[in-house]
């Protein structure tokens, strides 16, 4: 099945249908074996057990950017190639990204209370996070406010291209600015610095909250077809009524 | 099994306590709005609302074969 014929929504819901089950088997999956290998990885030898913190907060920030970027390449679905679901996978992906999002921030502060001795600080990556924050629920806010979804999918598409400015910020602002948030240690040109005991259940935990994320972003989108569906049966009872 | 966690056993737990929040607070938002927009498509179909490509398909299909006695 190739991009064209996923622009039939009746095809998608349909292969969504079918998916959407083993994804949420493969989740449920990933998390236990996840979430087993945390509990058996070791302290860190300076951060003790909140170290475990890791486990949660990397996966959510990653996720938070691989969302903005999911919807980055939708923006350009709807911008140059008009698809019919791009702005559909956008919309559906903004609430999962805010989402993850928030988590991150959540999860970074309560590192950091104990870790850095405070929960805020208004350094590069923290602040660059928070901007990302507000870009998702500014974008929300708009779809929601432009009624009609074709004007309200190329505003949204616009927006969101500009936004991408920011996932580069995010990424390398430990390196660019001085600032308390640690440099990357799992993706590095010279290899992760992460020793394998922690590496493996990071990895795992990764790859559970992404299973996460394709589950419940391919459930939005079936969600966003038939609110679309909906919205087109309103009007056309509308018309009928006049 | 806290106190094994040492002196900072509330920020973990806290932590791994927002990700379940987040996690099942997403899947139950796409789940209770997935019933509610079946429900609420059902009743305009149930009205006689069909949409455009709906109608057309049904236009083209073939006609049901009828049974035949035997």
């Amino acid at each position: 099945m190739s991009l064209v014929d996923l622009a039939n929504p009746t095809r998608f819901l349909a292969l969504a249908g079918r998916l959407i089950p083993w994804l949420a088997g493969l989740t449920l999956a990933l998390f236990a074996i996840g979430l087993a290998l945390v509990i058996r990885s070791p302290a860190d030898y300076l951060q003790g057990e909140t170290v475990r913190i890791m486990y949660i907060h990397v996966p959510a920030a990653w996720l938070s950017m691989l969302t903005y970027g999911i919807m980055a390449v939708s923006a350009l679905g709807t911008l140059v190639w008009r698809h019919p679901l791009a702005d559909v996978a956008a919309r559906a992906a903004a609430p999962i990204g805010a989402t993850f999002t928030a988590l991150a921030l959540v999860t970074g502060s309560l590192w950091g209370r104990p870790m850095w001795g405070t929960y805020w600080e208004w350094d590069a990556r923290l602040t660059s996070v928070l901007v990302l924050f507000i870009m998702y629920l500014g974008l929300i806010a708009l779809w929601r406010t432009i009624e009609d979804p074709t004007r309200g999918a190329r505003a949204a598409a616009i927006l969101i291209l500009v936004g991408t400015v920011n996932l580069p910020i995010i990424k390398f602002s430990v390196d660019w600015w001085n600032t308390l948030h640690q440099p990357a240690s799992v993706f590095r040109i010279d290899g992760p610095t992460i020793d394998t005991a922690m590496l493996l259940p990071l990895a795992v935990m990764a790859f559970a909250f992404t299973a996460l994320l394709a589950t419940l972003h391919l459930a939005a989108m079936r969600n966003e077809i038939l609110r679309r569906r909906i919205r087109a049966l309103g009007l056309t009872a509308a018309g009928a009524a006049r | 099994m806290i106190a094994a966690l040492g002196p900072y056993a509330g920020f973990i737990l806290l932590s791994y306590g927002a990700a379940a929040v987040a996690a099942l607070g997403l899947t139950l938002w796409v789940v209770l709005d997935h019933r509610r927009l079946q429900n609420t498509l059902a009743a305009l179909e149930a009205r006689g609302l069909t949409r455009r490509s709906a109608r057309s398909a049904a236009r083209l299909a073939p006609e049901t074969p009828q049974e035949t006695p035997t």
